[in-house]
């Protein structure tokens, strides 16, 4: 065990850095639909987002214990398996936000962190029947459950408000999404944040500062909250585009169908001890609309896409996981945790450069969708002043 | 009970996941239906009836419900450890 004040920092930021991704990755589940029917500015829903998520992270401080205690044997977790469990979630999560697909940063993290585990400790060190039980079998079931939700819901919204003239339904739908996509924001930060929460707090007692089975610091809560909230600020409006203008075309009555099935879901399942991932909710939600309204155009060939990736996810991070724990092995002791670092840096670095070549923006995020996250660059639009 | 499938939380999901995902917004199309009552066509051609105090009570009712179940929403997450 390494009592190293300098590996344990470079863990918490890691961790937080974490966090920030989980954050921009994750403003599409609850703002998407919002940001494309126009019910909020891009840029009026992102904030609102990013306050709800910190409420959020302060309301519900239950550390997520999922995360180490269910699924891998605590004391084969080193600062060195946190660290790099970590950086196999964070590349996961750039990775899908580049190309534009919402995948679940819940998934990412167990994924990392089971695989860093493996690669320590060998396959006995994972709790396999906690693996399947309490992510898998739920992330199979989630987005079918929120996807009939939120289809049963489009199709009675449509059907009720049949003969409505279309302004006021349209007025009537937008205050209605709001609130919905609220509900979503909030139920996002307490979910997601607490996740860190968990995994700082693991660093914490696996480094000897806290004893087993503390809870939170009031530091990490606040520090996680701040972490997830300019996340969700900065807003992933790679995902944004895909959710709400790639997967289906959404109006606001689906949109408010879809985030209120999403929030419903989110939240039971909370309360009855299910821990879903919120993306697979609302990804499903999404496409349950779609599903639920006649006409509306649904891209299965972008589903298909994203579900892809949500297999991947769990491998994917994993993988990552263990090649980074392996170098920091390697390496050894605080060079090792050091060396990992460096390279996730410039990776991140290099994700961002390649994000604004061309980016897409709270300006450009609801153009026409023409089959890829990037808007086809618009020759004199209005918006060359912004 | 299954050991790979919590099945006793699974009902409650999904029976709870449609009375409020897809119950609560029904609920507000029919506020909003009863506040924007379907465009009629008579004689003069296209008009709106206005909604009468029936429908503003309906609707005021359905909202009431609406915003009762956001509060049991807040309300899970905060009382939820």
């Amino acid at each position: 065990m390494t009592g190293n004040d300098v590996v344990l920092a470079l863990v918490v930021a890691t961790a937080l850095a974490f966090d920030f991704t989980n954050g921009f990755h994750d403003t599409g589940n609850a703002m998407a639909t919002s940001i494309v029917t126009g019910a909020l500015p891009p840029r009026v829903a992102v904030g609102v987002s990013a306050v709800l998520n910190l409420v959020g992270a302060f309301l519900s401080t239950a550390v997520a214990a999922t995360i180490a205690g269910g699924l891998v044997q605590s004391h084969d977790v080193t600062l060195t398996v946190v660290m790099a469990g970590l950086t196999g979630s964070i590349l996961w999560n750039l990775t899908t936000w580049y190309v534009g697909i919402p995948s679940s940063s819940s998934h990412a993290l167990i994924g990392g962190v089971v695989g860093a585990t493996i690669a320590a400790a060998g396959t006995s060190a994972v709790k396999w029947h906690g693996l399947v039980d309490k992510v898998i079998v739920p992330a199979a079931l989630s987005p079918f459950i929120a996807g009939s939700v939120a289809a049963l819901g489009t199709y009675l919204v449509y059907r009720v408000t049949r003969g409505i003239a279309e302004g006021r339904r349209t007025q009537g739908f937008r205050s209605g999404q709001v609130g919905s996509a609220c509900m979503v924001s909030l139920a996002h930060g307490t979910n997601d944040a607490q996740k860190t929460m968990g995994v700082i707090t693991l660093a914490l007692i696996a480094n000897g500062t806290l004893s087993a089975g503390a809870k939170a610091p009031t530091w990490v809560i606040a520090s996680c909250a701040m972490a997830i909230a300019l996340g969700t600020y900065i807003g992933g409006w790679r995902v944004i585009r895909a959710l709400g203008k790639g997967l289906v075309e959404i109006e606001p009555p689906q949109g408010m169908a879809s985030e209120s099935a999403s929030a419903a879901v989110i939240l039971c399942s909370a309360n009855f001890g299910y821990s879903l991932s919120t993306t697979h909710v609302a990804t499903g939600s999404i496409l349950g609309s779609g599903v639920g309204r006649k006409g509306a155009v649904v891209r299965w060939n972008i589903a298909r896409r994203m579900v892809v990736a949500w297999v991947l996810t769990l491998p994917a991070a994993g993988l990552v996981g263990a090649l980074a724990y392996w170098v920091a092995n390697g390496i050894g002791g605080t060079a090792g945790v050091v060396t990992i670092f460096v390279v996730l840096v410039l990776a991140s670095i290099a994700f961002f450069l390649a994000s604004r070549h061309p980016a897409v923006t709270p300006e450009n995020v609801n153009a026409a969708w023409t089959g890829s996250v990037v808007p086809e660059p618009a020759p004199a639009t209005d918006e060359v002043a912004s | 009970m299954n050991s790979w499938i919590d099945l006793n939380a699974l009902w409650k999901i999904i029976v709870v996941g449609f009375l409020a995902g897809a119950g609560l917004p029904a609920l507000f199309a029919v506020g909003v239906r009863a506040l924007n009552p379907p465009v009629g066509i008579d004689e003069a051609g296209v008009s709106r009836r206005a909604a009468g105090a029936l429908g503003h009570t309906v609707a005021a009712l359905c909202f009431a419900v609406v915003l009762a179940a956001i509060g049991w929403g807040i309300y899970i997450i905060v009382n939820h450890s």
